[in-house]
């Protein structure tokens, strides 16, 4: 139990005053500027939009400058913030196959119409320090060549014709929306994936990696893995038509997964699906096979009781913002239960010597 | 108001102001040299929408999180109204955006074409030209390779 309690103003607004000193550090050093974050720390940025659920690097820059770089703590500035904007209204859901792509690559199909495009990635680099990084240089311009102009497709549409993996139903089935109703379960497909792309990078990543390991195992392959822009699109009620409202970055990962088919459906390939704002690899590859192994039961697949097949597990522990407050709250004063916790334990000492005593004065009589 | 004006046309000219560079469209904007008397039908005010995705891209709709939108609506002195809709929480993008809006129904379009709206498109269009050139080199062909084992 949290109760409240006075007094301590003064230490409080000098420990925030000392705060600001410190989160500005060593001023012979030059101040970061919000520019330099948004450009230079992006990858951090994507995650504060991601996990904080709003697409706006200038905030996300601000957040991170607030928080001194720790990440939930800037997450929890945007959540925070996000709750006092008007909602305008929901977009049309975005074209992925029509993004203007950074990256695209397929570990399934080699041979991928569109080709595979690495793009800015870290894979291939050594992971050696670059000590060059440690000072100031030019960097060179990044090679270019001849542009593709087609679109680029998705690569489970090729394999669609087969009927060898699964075709995502079409629908335009209003999804729920946990900003505006409490989590109930079962959640459904579209507010488990609302859940996850927002939930925190490691939990996603330590549940994916469960089934990796054996855990719901369910044999994932990355099918295609996607970092470009799209446009967003929104029905504009005052004009009776869409415009574009901007343009965001975002990953898309499809996996391609073994399934032995059921009484219904013939042997086939299924999908586990992962989509989040920003470059946002290991998050969305992550999203996808936990997207997977909580499909189990729409798919008739057994239950073999792993946490991250569990629905309910997964969705409530998913959220870093829900699991910092209930955590940290824990080193708030909690004097009053504290208090009667120390008088039950002294009591339970009490007893417990008395009653050695009343035995070692029995022994002693007999 | 033109009723020639399609949909089509206001869409385009929108939608590149939403997601314009605001730094530049300020500078064009004030290049062009019009400030045109209006007064507000929705004063300028920042907001989230949230963007929505697709199921494996193609399937049921879900919502992927929120974006921040400015918007405001205007009318000019003669009764010609302008709706902006830009990306992030700038104020003025949104009323340079809404000016620009009604002026293009205006026969002020052409001009306002011209020093606005065709920079703003080019310079886009070589924005995701150098991306796409910088992506197209690093495309790659994987070579699956013979393994030593019988």
């Amino acid at each position: 139990m949290y109760v409240a309690v006075k007094g301590g103003e003064q230490a409080i607004d000098n420990a925030h005053a000392w705060l600001a000193e410190e989160r500005r550090g060593d001023t012979s050093v030059a101040e970061l500027s919000l520019a330099q974050i948004r450009e230079q720390l992006a990858l951090a940025v994507n995650r504060v939009m991601a996990e904080g659920s709003l697409y706006d690097p200038d905030l996300a820059a601000l957040a991170i400058k607030q928080s001194r770089g720790d990440l939930i703590e800037a997450i929890f500035l945007i959540r925070a913030y996000r709750t006092t904007l008007p909602r305008f209204g929901y977009t049309q859901p975005v074209d992925t196959g029509a993004m203007a792509c950074d990256r695209r690559i397929s570990a399934t199909f080699k041979d991928a119409p569109g080709g595979q495009v690495l793009g800015p990635t870290f894979d291939y680099t050594h992971r050696l320090l670059d000590f060059k990084l440690a000072a100031d240089g030019e960097v060179p311009a990044a090679p270019e060549a001849e542009p593709r102009r087609e679109p680029t497709p998705h690569i489970t549409e090729f394999l669609q014709g087969e009927d060898i993996i699964e075709r995502e139903p079409a629908s335009d089935a209003e999804p729920g929306d946990l900003t505006r109703e409490p989590m109930a379960f079962p959640a459904g497909r579209a507010v488990r994936l609302q859940s996850l792309t927002r939930g925190d990078e490691g939990f996603i990543l330590g549940m994916a990696y469960s089934t990796q390991r054996g855990y719901a195992r369910n044999h994932a392959f990355v099918g295609e893995l996607r970092i470009g822009t799209v446009p967003v699109e929104m029905e504009i009620p005052e004009l009776g038509f869409a415009i574009e409202i901007g343009e965001i970055e975002l990953t898309e990962c499809e996996t391609v997964n073994q399934f032995k088919g059921s009484k219904t459906v013939p042997p086939q390939f299924t999908r586990g699906y992962g989509l989040v704002f920003g470059q946002s690899e290991r998050k969305s590859i992550a999203m996808a096979l936990v997207d997977r192994a909580l499909r189990w039961e729409e798919l008739g697949e057994d239950n073999v009781g792993a946490a991250a097949q569990d629905e309910e597990f997964v969705l409530s522990h998913a959220d870093n913002i829900q699991a910092t407050g209930f955590l940290e709250h824990i080193k708030l004063p909690h004097y009053v239960d504290f208090q009667s916790e120390l008088e039950l334990v002294r009591k339970l000492r009490r007893e417990a010597a008395e009653l050695a005593e009343n035995l070692a004065a029995q022994e002693a009589a007999e | 108001m033109n009723t020639e004006i399609s949909a089509r046309d206001r869409k385009g000219w929108m939608s590149l102001l939403a997601s314009a560079d605001e730094a530049r469209l300020s500078e064009l904007w004030q290049g062009f040299g019009a400030d045109p008397a209006f007064d507000w039908l929705r004063a300028p005010e920042a907001g989230g929408v949230m963007v929505r995705g697709r199921m494996g891209g193609s399937g049921a709709p879900f919502n992927l999180g929120e974006m921040t939108v400015t918007r405001c609506a205007l009318v000019l002195a003669d009764g010609t109204a302008g709706h902006g809709y830009v990306q992030g929480r700038s104020k003025a993008k949104a009323e340079i955006a809404a000016k620009i809006d009604a002026l293009m129904q205006t026969s002020a379009a052409e001009d306002l074409r011209a020093a606005v709206l065709a920079p703003l498109a080019a310079e886009q269009a070589a924005r995701k030209e150098a991306r796409a050139a910088k992506a197209a080199a690093t495309k790659v062909e994987f070579f699956t390779m013979v393994r030593g084992e019988d």
